[in-house]
């Protein structure tokens, strides 16, 4: 059997995707934080409490409305987007010629609060959710035993990914955003209401969050703890990806999630910390990012 | 005449202050230290305060004719927040009874405050057996179990039943690496093998990774020494990738909880040790019920041994009327515990409590015929063969 370092192949292989699976959750939590990044200029560390409402509105349409999973996939991200559209209207607005400073310590406030309230109702013991019917099984690729769902959650994701990509790089709307990031006042003069198109923004980035916590919801812990396990290493993602690039954060995302997959396999104990690493290397010599521009 | 006369009065004050005196501040306080709030919150936390309440309520409020005054907080699972909270609930609100809950860290900064102040300190929650080996003290009791007596229970019993080759999915760090060590030291005598482990970083996550590497080891037993998130998240991701079909899992270190959040169809043939179960007597679902009204739970093992501990600790001041740190640690390590959590004594050397443990199989969906109805007992494990002997202790007031 062919070995790469003493793992035979198809191990490795099995593993890169594994890596793959996870670093679709990054990239699609640091794509939110960096286009609400890029046209908000808030770090909004209420990333992590609003992926774990995502996943929680979808455990709570399932259980006591009856909703199948399919109707939560887009329920809940709406759900989260309105939210979004409230924290933006009522708080954000008032922060954004502020130091960066204020709106970390705001959307942190958010977070202790949000994870507070479901923590009192549901405790911290974790909700069943089951797989979808549709997507249970696993599929024999050959090198390894793959699960449907793990396959749907990269196959949504890129996808996903892709789509915001589109949207912000391709088309006229997105062409107004990056236009409103850059210069608002001018945008607006052209009769753009570039205040709405902000607070769409933050909707639309909340909203990828939420759809990662559905997308999460039937592989891991539904507890309202589960954002602050991964806020943080997303956070690097984003630092080492560039703040603020959409294309950046999303390539990020992939390739971190497989570079620390290979790291369970070769050292599994820097697993956690091999994401830090990187981003002091990355900060050390470019930084603004990899793909980041300097300012 | 005269001078006798004085004397016995004398005397007779001493008695009079003497028996004022016994129980201090005129009243029987016991302070509750848990996490309220973080990931052992559910097993332990306001259900466990909720089941003191019950222990205290059950003896009237009321104690060798004191009131009975019952003050808990959150430690946070922070180590120095539990110590210097005791260590003011012992300085400034005449705490006497020091009850601490879940994290083993915050269990043995309690336990060193208390011998300082000569208190009692009951730990329940806390799994480390080190409460009651390297660091004992003459003023801890250790109630409810330890890691110890889980792989005693978990990995002899399930070696014995067939399970001959393990591997381990071990949280990295102090409490996972001490819980691997000691099942595969059960486990190696008990006739099994251990084939290899992975070692996971706390709150990973992710365990496919780590489930891959251990399905290729073709091992019968997956052995998970860890705890909490790790271990619910390690289970699913099994369940996922299909790994329960070529291996049983093993959990060292569970509770009903985790069943609960996880479900029967994800846990269902899993095996685990834990000191009771609410459905395994009359006594035990008499009392379960009682704390389900209240609670709109059922108990954990935990919550269970946090009244049954403060029971003890009450029927010990009445039998001698004092709440003197020596005098009742010395009643409360001669008076046998005997009620619907467990049955066995105080060992009066190292203060470990001294019961039955119980092997629970998970019941498959179908077997389960009513709500929390969640586990087989297997086997009843004799207190002597699960914890620590005193001939291996390792506690420094152990004279051998």
């Amino acid at each position: 059997m062919t070995e790469v370092f003493g793992v035979p192949l198809p191990a490795l292989l099995g593993q890169l995707l594994l890596g793959l699976v996870n670093g679709s959750f990054y990239a699609m939590l640091s794509l939110g934080l960096a286009v609400i990044f890029g046209m908000l200029n808030i770090i909004n560390f209420a990333h992590g409490a609003l992926y774990m409402m995502g996943a929680f509105f979808a455990w709570m349409g399932m259980e006591y409305l009856g909703l199948n999973y399919w109707a939560m996939l887009v329920l809940s991200p709406l759900a989260v987007g309105l939210i979004g559209v409230l924290i933006e209207r009522l708080l954000l607005q008032w922060l954004y010629r502020l130091d960066h400073l204020y709106g970390l310590l705001l959307t942190f406030g958010l977070t202790l609060a949000a994870e507070g309230v479901f923590r009192s109702f549901y405790g911290v013991g974790g909700q069943q959710f089951a797989v979808p019917e549709a997507l249970q099984g696993a599929t024999n690729l050959g090198f390894m035993i793959l699960p449907n769902y793990r396959a749907w959650v990269v196959l949504a994701s890129i996808t996903v990914c892709m789509a915001v990509w589109l949207v912000v790089e391709k088309t006229p709307l997105g062409a107004l955003l990056r236009a409103g990031t850059e210069n608002p006042a001018l945008v607006q003069a052209f009769g753009v209401n570039v205040p709405r198109l902000v607070t769409l923004s933050y909707a639309g980035g909340v909203a990828l969050a939420a759809f990662a916590g559905v997308l999460a919801a039937p592989i891991l812990q539904v507890s309202p703890l589960m954002g602050s396990n991964l806020i943080i290493v997303v956070f690097a993602v984003v630092v080492i990806g560039g703040m603020g690039s959409i294309l950046g954060s999303i390539l990020t995302g992939l390739a971190l999630g497989v570079v620390e997959g290979l790291t369970k396999v070769f050292y599994p104990e820097a697993s956690n910390t091999v994401v830090f690493v990187i981003m002091a290397l990355v900060l050390m010599v470019r930084p603004a990012g990899l793909f980041g521009k300097e300012k | 005449m005269k001078f006798k006369l004085s004397n016995l009065a004398l005397a007779g004050l001493f008695a009079s202050v003497g028996a004022q005196a016994q129980i201090s501040g005129d009243v029987v306080k016991i302070g509750f230290l848990t996490d309220m709030a973080s990931v052992y919150a559910d097993l332990d936390g306001a259900g466990g305060a909720e089941a003191i309440k019950m222990a205290i309520a059950d003896h009237k409020g009321m104690v060798a004719g004191k009131k009975i005054e019952f003050v808990f907080a959150d430690h946070q699972n922070k180590a120095d927040v539990a110590a210097s909270k005791a260590r003011e609930w012992f300085d400034t609100q005449g705490v006497d009874l020091l009850v601490g809950g879940t994290n083993s860290g915050a269990a043995l900064a309690m336990a060193k405050v208390a011998a300082e102040k000569k208190k009692p300190f009951i730990s329940i929650g806390a799994g480390s057996a080190r409460l009651t080996n390297e660091d004992c003290t003459p003023y801890t009791i250790h109630y409810a179990y330890d890691t110890v007596a889980l792989a005693n229970g978990t990995g002899s019993a399930v070696t014995k039943g067939g399970g001959k080759t393990w591997y381990f999915l071990t949280a990295d760090y102090a409490f996972g690496t001490s819980l691997q060590a000691d099942a595969t030291t059960v486990i190696t005598k008990s006739g099994g093998k251990v084939l290899g482990s992975v070692k996971h970083p706390l709150n990973a996550s992710d365990f496919s990774s780590f489930l891959l590497q251990a399905q290729g080891s073709g091992a019968q037993i997956l052995g998970l020494a860890n705890a909490g998130g790790d271990t619910v998240n390690a289970i699913k991701a099994a369940n996922e990738f299909g790994i329960t079909k070529s291996m049983k899992m093993a959990g060292l270190l569970m509770f009903i909880n985790d069943i609960h959040s996880l479900g029967l169809k994800t846990t269902q043939g899993m095996y685990m040790t834990d000191s009771w179960y609410w459905n395994e007597s009359p006594e035990a679902r008499a009392w379960a019920r009682r704390f389900f009204e209240k609670v709109k739970r059922m108990p954990s093992s935990v919550q269970a041994a946090d009244y049954s501990a403060v029971s003890h600790y009450l029927d010990a001041i009445d039998k001698t009327k004092t709440d003197d740190g020596d005098k009742i640690m010395a009643a409360m390590k001669a008076m046998p515990v005997n009620d619907f959590y467990a049955q066995g004594t105080v060992r009066a050397q190292d203060g470990r409590f001294v019961h039955d443990m119980f092997l629970l199989q998970v019941k498959t969906p179908a077997e389960s015929t009513e709500p929390w109805d969640y586990f087989k007992v297997v086997q009843k494990i004799p207190g002597e063969e699960a914890y620590t002997k005193l001939s291996e202790s390792k506690c420094p007031l152990v004279k051998k």
